[in-house]
């Protein structure tokens, strides 16, 4: 029983440990300079993300509370890299902060709050770890303490999660009425269709739809993001999004089981307005946060589409998608970040020109945005295919219609970026940008995603056998 | 030589080596002698291929490659050539040696143009070969950055406005062939509810006609954007008059291809009772596409809008072939498509050529080039000619076959199609002979133009190889015929049987 508890929970229980291990230096002052205390936690992340791939197996703890399997491992993995490249990417702007053990262990609280939530058997367990996914990430967002903007988004996003939260409790407290049961493992036996159980569900479903931000509930998306340091605004969203979706997968769609007709109704219309409402308005942002904020929402639209089809086909598609997203995303906030670190800089007009004196950079930032709008040869295709190809197993062709011809209204939003990287005249264009070796490290990493992880097919049939239901 | 995958690897590597080599002149030879290799792989598989039509292999498709690529969706990369791709590969190696030479001299970000010129070419080499709908479409759209980035950047006057014209325009054709293909995809049934995207193996499954009757509209009008269907064709004239011109010549010359070879391999044979249903909607809209571009021709002052809009006329003899649905029809639909390729390069090269020394496309403007330009003077001219359908050039063999084939159908709708079609060569006379005589002919306009020099050796290389291969189809076109005639019957066998089945 002990060993299962230590094999089972080594996940979380590596970013305890890590967590812990940083307090302690921090407070004994080991390290005298911030670059040094940085180095040491991106190691100790490289370390936790090959830990990650160790001894994997199956179980539960608690009397259920707690669950796990090679899927979720592969989930937790997908999260722990995700951040490794967050952290690596945000060398430079942590190099002259006050705070960076701060930064680190908020951080890493926050991802073992999506580890729990992830691994949750139970609700209570799941909205544990829910709302420490959530609260130290209000935390973050103020990171950048000098600036009025910041502390608003720490505020816009405290709240709408804190609304969030209500609504889902309450879903949850009537379904628990309704069924007599928290345990996932019992609930979709107990669930009907009565009134009742609808009602919660769709409470349920709504609180989701906020940490997902899916178009109606997505207001909070585009300030949140603008006003947070660009390190915690990508960690938003990548991570949180991705995070989110899994639970969507382990925890929402099972409890949807016997209300399918009404589960796709509800998706049917959060794909069309999340794709429509998130492109329009992506259309018209200068700032590059709130752009990406918005293409983001959109994004999250697609990874519907491809839930919709509620078999294993889509969710491996979401998945891979996830991936995909997580490369092309954090590729883009790399180039951002540095940027805007180096030049303060953040709108799209700024990087007019940006081509002269940054071609790496440029390149990069090109081939995400290509990846993004789903062109070839990047990932990006690869994983918008599969998820319009899972949401057309339905055989809704009319919904996949739409989607296929907004890829094109995407497309043009993509191209602005790329016409003021490289076409636009500027007299004064950012000046030549250099970052530190693990800023470097973070965004190859990210470029050898985006071209490699769609060329290989064994990436995908990997997910495809963790995922088969 | 039978491993079509090195047909893809060639580029990507050159392309890759273009990104690293040192110094301006080591990236055109890189970029030169990768397109050479190409050339010599491609004529290489044309003699391996009549080889082994000659040595009895009566297989469908030769040379295939197969790997399991997504299994999950049984997506596989398969790779293989019949007479009809092997045309088109010789038809893109050659253009792209072509555009390569006429580049020679590009100053601005050479590195990243010869980068952007390969990627273009090793979409247009995979998507002649695909087998596979998957890859067919990969490769499609492969081609979508380079083509935004090269009018976008090198290209000239109101250049952003097209770039981004061409590429929405183009990408809305590819989101309905990815319906097209989608939909084919679900219908298909290899046991067990499996599905494939297998072209050889879609083509043997019925899909129901009524499902044909839905499915076949958006893959044909899809590709039809990229063949310039009227009246999806507005991207054309903006497209190729801004984008420099190896991009024009790529896209008038390889693109368009694209979208007629998808046409015909993928809509046509794959979903002939369809294709029958629909087939007056296509003549129609092919002959309105020949009458207007030839007359809206007629109207354009500016040298390369006059070949934008030729296009068109000439992309819609292409697109009537199609409909025509008779094997010879269908023949000089192919002819067609490698004729206007090598022809259209030809012309935007030339027109290239004369901008690069006089600054100016506007046909008032110019005027006597060939007394001090003689070589250039005859290449537009051989272009002209070419295009206008003089015998001995490729443009008279497809064309008239075209008309053969499309006589066969007794009906007066065709007639009267095919007599219209037929009458738009005299248009098209009218303005190849006026632009050429404004421009080459005649006195010398501009006191300017008596110091300029003719062309230098590389766009005189690039103008002889396609000029030779014009000349190749036109002089002797029964090894062109007997190159496709097989494959054509099978297309056409599909056919039949959908007529059967109508």
């Amino acid at each position: 029983m002990t060993s299962d508890f230590f094999i089972l929970m080594k996940s979380e229980l590596s970013l305890v440990f890590i967590i812990f291990l940083l307090l302690i230096l921090k407070v004994s002052d080991v390290f005298k300079s911030n670059s040094a205390f940085s180095h040491f936690s991106n190691v100790l992340l490289v370390l936790n993300f090959v830990f990650g791939f160790l001894f994997n197996s199956e179980g539960t703890l608690f009397n259920g509370m707690f669950y796990t399997n090679s899927a979720l491992a592969l989930e937790k993995n997908i999260l722990n890299f995700g951040v490794l490249v967050i952290c690596l990417q945000a060398f430079d702007w942590l190099k002259t902060h006050k705070h960076v053990a701060e930064f680190y262990i908020l951080l890493l609280s926050t991802l073992l709050g999506m580890f729990y939530m992830i691994s949750s058997g139970h609700f209570l367990m799941f909205y544990l770890g829910l709302e420490l996914a959530s609260i130290p990430l209000a935390a973050l967002a103020n990171f950048d303490l000098e600036k009025r903007k910041s502390s608003e988004a720490a505020m816009k996003l405290i709240l709408s999660s804190a609304f969030a939260s209500g609504i889902l409790l309450f879903g949850i407290s009537l379904l628990y009425g309704a069924t007599g049961s928290l345990l996932f493992s019992e609930m979709p036996m107990l669930i009907t269709d009565s009134p009742l159980q609808v009602v919660s569900l769709i409470f349920i479903f709504t609180g989701f739809a906020f940490k997902l931000s899916v178009v109606p509930f997505h207001f909070w998306t585009a300030d949140v993001y603008e006003g947070a340091p660009v390190a915690v605004t990508s960690f938003l969203s990548v991570i949180s999004k991705a995070a989110m979706v899994f639970v969507f997968i382990s925890i929402l769609m099972p409890l949807f089981a016997s209300a399918k007709d009404l589960f796709y109704l509800i998706l049917l219309l959060s794909i069309v307005l999340t794709i429509s409402i998130g492109n329009l308005f992506a259309i018209r942002q200068d700032n590059i946060k709130r752009f990406l904020a918005f293409s983001s929402i959109a994004q999250v639209g697609y990874v519907l589409l491809g839930l919709s089809s509620g078999n294993s086909i889509g969710i491996s598609a979401s998945i891979y998608f996830l991936m995909v997203y997580l490369f092309s995303n954090l590729a883009a906030f790399g180039v951002i970040s540095i940027v805007s670190s180096q030049s303060g800089k953040e709108n799209i007009s700024d990087y007019k020109g940006f081509y002269t004196n940054n071609k790496m950079l440029s390149w990069i930032l090109a081939i995400a945005m290509f990846s993004l709008a789903g062109i070839p040869p990047t990932a990006g295709f690869f994983g918008k295919m599969f998820l319009v190809t899972a949401g057309a197993s339905k055989g809704n062709f009319v919904l996949v219609g739409f989607a296929a011809l907004n890829m094109v209204v995407s497309l043009y939003y993509y191209l602005r970026v790329i016409k003021a990287i490289f076409i636009d005249k500027n007299d004064e264009p950012i000046a030549s940008i250099s970052g530190s070796i693990s800023h470097h490290i973070g965004l190859i990493l990210c470029f050898l995603g985006i071209i490699l992880t769609g060329f290989a097919g064994g990436l995908y049939e990997y997910i495809a056998i963790a995922f088969k239901l | 030589m039978t491993n079509l995958t090195l047909l893809i690897l060639v580029p990507v590597l050159t392309a890759i080596a273009v990104m690293i080599v040192p110094g301006t002149k080591n990236i055109r030879w890189t970029a030169f002698v990768g397109s050479l290799i190409q050339l010599g792989l491609s004529v290489g598989l044309l003699f391996s291929y009549l080889g082994e039509r000659a040595a009895g292999n009566s297989a469908q498709m030769l040379f295939t490659t197969r790997y399991s690529w997504f299994p999950a969706f049984n997506i596989e990369y398969f790779v293989g050539v019949d007479g009809i791709s092997v045309t088109m590969l010789l038809l893109t190696a050659v253009v792209v040696l072509a555009g390569v030479l006429i580049s020679w001299k590009m100053e601005s970000l050479n590195r990243e143009f010869f980068f952007m010129l390969l990627l273009l070419s090793v979409g247009a080499y995979g998507f002649f070969i695909s087998l596979d709908l998957f890859t067919l479409f990969f490769f499609l759209e492969v081609a979508v950055i380079p083509k935004f980035l090269l009018i976008a950047i090198w290209g000239s006057g109101k250049k952003e406005y097209s770039a981004m014209k061409l590429v929405l325009m183009l990408m809305g054709g590819s989101s309905l062939v990815l319906i097209g293909i989608l939909a084919t995809y679900f219908h298909t049934n290899t046991g067990n509810g499996a599905h494939t995207f297998d072209l050889l193996v879609i083509a043997q499954q019925h899909i129901p006609v009524g499902t044909q009757k839905i499915i076949f509209p958006f893959l044909f009008i899809g590709f039809g954007v990229f063949t310039a269907l009227f009246p999806f064709h507005t991207w054309v004239p903006d497209g190729h008059s801004s984008a420099p011109t190896a991009g024009s010549m790529f896209l008038a010359g390889i693109s368009m291809k694209l979208g007629a070879y998808g046409c015909l391999r993928v809509a046509t044979y794959l979903m002939p009772e369809a294709a029958h249903y629909y087939s007056w909607i296509i003549i129609l809209l092919a002959t309105i596409a020949i009458i207007y571009g030839a007359f809206a021709t007629l109207m354009q002052t500016d040298l390369k809008y006059i070949n934008a809009y030729s296009s068109v006329s000439h992309c819609g003899f292409i697109l009537l072939g199609i409909g025509m649905m008779t094997k010879i029809a269908i023949v000089g639909a192919v002819m067609q498509m490698v004729s206007h390729g090598l022809m259209t390069a030809l012309f935007f090269g030339a027109i290239g050529m004369i901008y690069d020394r006089t600054h100016t496309r506007q046909l008032e403007l110019l005027g006597g080039l060939l007394k001090v330009m003689p070589f250039l003077g005859v290449v537009y001219v051989i272009a002209g000619l070419c295009s206008l359908g003089l015998p001995g050039f490729s443009g008279f063999v497809s064309e008239m076959t075209i008309f053969v084939g499309s006589w066969q159908n007794p009906d007066t709708f065709s007639r009267v199609a095919t007599i219209l079609a037929c009458a738009s060569i005299v248009v098209t006379a009218v303005y190849i002979l006026q632009a050429t005589a404004k421009a080459v002919m005649g006195p010398i306009t501009n006191d300017k133009y008596l110091t300029l020099t003719d062309a230098t050796w590389n766009e005189k290389l690039a103008s002889v190889v396609l000029i030779l291969a014009i000349l190749s189809i036109g002089l002797a076109p029964f090894w062109f015929t007997d190159l496709i005639n097989n494959d054509t019957q099978l297309i056409m066998n599909n056919l039949v049987r959908g007529l059967s089945s109508n």
